[in-house]
């Protein structure tokens, strides 16, 4: 079925790029010519089979997820093939074929770990425990844990949560910071698990619960594509420090990382990071169009002039 | 393959703050239990009384039997746990919707009676088969003996009957408890969606659904194994389940 689903997309895509990412190319160089000797891992494949493979998520707006031709698009995706050209540079390939191949929450480790998939391109968080199984390239956004409801609700801060019931998609950051935070304030809230998202979402929608804890700008995507966006309302006040969000690599693979990050970093600072950012979180994306209108934030901002892949949100300020 | 294997995450504390990654399977594996058990009796009970209805003379009854079962098993137990859990909601008047939505446990008992009621379908169907299957002289012989239908069913046709089906009833009840899985789509923290929050917490995916798997084989080897002991300790010597 994997196979089946891959769409792959030919060489000239990319040609478009080219010109645009003079500070990607010069930071390469000297990466290539440094490990022009032997290639190794991820590089070597590459350069063998003449292929990378991108892992894409389905509905992850707008980092990742699929257009109305069910053509894979957002935030990530545009960065990953900036990086798609840098390592296609680095390796001196005159055509470079990009693979892509859907992933979840759940495949996304295997499938990366197995080597189907070279780059995940999504909005998964980069934290310390994960960073144990795979790497991550420089932050490409940050975020905080909020709540979402209902306007009717008339909710003003966490404390006003007491006791009621709140939901939150399982196995997430979010939903520990949750647990934690019930504890610590003595909130005696029923909290409730949901599988994905617009599941918890449809929670609050039909008042099965009265608040969803999610990262912020997953929330704001969520209100955005709903029936009503205007019923809903996203606390100010937060459960968490922003968190960073990475591109994920293959752990131990330091020649890959080195060209990834450098073409990241290359990209942020040149200032086509915040045009990129601005085309996905400022104008009207497909394939509702919708507008996020979410400002870059004075972290992202600090981030985007000097890159950096810590796990550690204190990094960040 | 690129993993970092770590065993020893299992005894590492987890993320949520009770306890052991282990702990944390191990708390799923008894509301997997739990549901699985009520699930079954529900199975058992109304699937006994809708298959009894399917070999009644009466027509009604026939016919609600049918309905009944075609209702039950042409649906994925998926698409039936979301409709009981987020459409029965809507439809109710206002205030029942909103008193259901407010229970406390909602998941576990929606999960409970969804799977049940799924499964009382195929138990139905089995029932009716293992009547069937019986000589049509049994019915006759109670009736010249002047039981009453009821009695005819309690004291002659059942017995026996059950006795017949056990061992496609050891497979369902090890469906019912397999088909708890598919609650963590409401919110239901079993083992299977356990074993999800610590892949996701600890990206250790391997480890946390080798230890689900073999969690579910060695529940399953349980029942099954007790389910033997059942089907012995009820035989009747010199009939076709007896030795």
């Amino acid at each position: 079925m994997l196979a089946s689903g891959r769409i792959i997309l030919k060489g000239d895509k990319e040609v478009k790029h080219f010109r645009s990412i003079g500070l990607a190319l010069a930071a390469t160089f000297v990466v290539s010519q440094a490990g022009a000797a032997e290639l190794t891992g991820t590089l070597k494949n590459i350069k063998d089979t003449g292929a990378i493979t991108l892992g894409f998520r389905d509905s992850s707006i707008p980092f990742s997820y699929l257009d109305d031709n069910q053509k894979p698009v957002g935030f990530a995706m545009d960065i990953c093939y900036k990086i798609v050209d840098a390592v296609k540079k680095e390796l001196k390939l005159d055509k470079l074929e990009v693979k892509l191949n859907p992933v979840t929450s759940a495949t996304r480790i295997p499938l990366m770990a197995n080597g189907t998939i070279d780059l995940e391109c999504g909005s998964t968080t980069n934290n310390a425990e994960r960073q144990k199984q795979v790497a991550f390239t420089n932050t490409h956004f940050l975020t905080a844990s909020r709540y979402v409801f209902k306007k009717s609700s008339g909710l003003k801060s966490i404390d006003d949560l007491k006791g009621k019931t709140v939901v939150s998609t399982a196995g997430t950051t979010n939903i520990k910071q949750l647990t934690e935070a019930n504890v610590e304030k003595k909130l005696g809230a029923n909290i409730i698990p949901a599988k994905d998202h617009a599941e918890a979402f449809l929670m609050v929608e039909t008042d099965r619960a009265v608040a969803f804890v999610m990262d912020d700008i997953l929330l704001a995507s969520l209100v955005a594509g709903s029936k009503n966006p205007s019923d809903y309302v996203i606390s100010k006040d937060a459960f968490s420090k922003p968190e960073p969000y990475g591109i994920m690599l293959r752990k131990d693979d330091a020649p890959f990382k080195k060209v990834v990050d450098a073409a990241t970093a290359a990209l942020y600072t040149s200032g086509e990071g915040q045009k990129i950012y601005d085309k996905w979180f400022m104008s009207k994306i497909p394939p509702k169009g919708l507008n996020l209108n979410t400002p870059i934030s004075e972290g992202l901002k600090h981030e985007f002039a000097k890159p950096s892949d810590s796990p550690n949100p204190d990094d960040y300020k | 393959m690129n993993y970092n294997w770590n065993w020893g995450i299992f005894f590492q504390p987890n993320p949520m703050g009770t306890g052991t990654y282990l702990d944390m399977l191990l708390s799923g594996l008894v509301l997997t239990l739990e549901t699985a058990a009520l699930a079954w009796v529900i199975a058992l009970i109304t699937g006994s009384v809708v298959g009894v209805m399917r070999t009644l003379p009466s027509k009604g009854a026939t016919w609600f039997g049918f309905a009944y079962v075609e209702f039950f098993r042409n649906m994925p137990l998926l698409v039936q746990l979301f409709l009981w859990f987020f459409v029965l909601p809507e439809i109710l008047p206002k205030a029942a919707g909103l008193w259901l939505k407010q229970l406390p446990n909602a998941p576990f008992w929606t999960a409970a009676i969804g799977i049940g009621l799924f499964m009382s379908a195929r138990v139905a169907v089995q029932l009716q088969a293992g009547i069937g299957s019986l000589p049509r002289g049994q019915k006759m012989a109670a009736t010249a003996l002047g039981l009453t239908t009821v009695q005819g069913y309690r004291y002659v046709l059942l017995p026996m009957a059950f006795r017949i089906i056990l061992p496609p009833l050891t497979s369902e009840f090890l469906n019912t408890i397999k088909n708890t899985a598919v609650a963590i789509t409401i919110g239901l923290l079993e083992l299977t969606g356990q074993a999800r929050s610590m892949q996701e917490f600890s990206f250790q995916v391997f480890e946390a659904f080798t230890a689900a798997t073999l969690l579910y084989l060695l529940v399953n080897a349980v029942v099954v194994t007790a389910m033997r002991f059942l089907e012995r300790w009820v035989a009747i010597p010199g009939y076709i389940t007896g030795k």
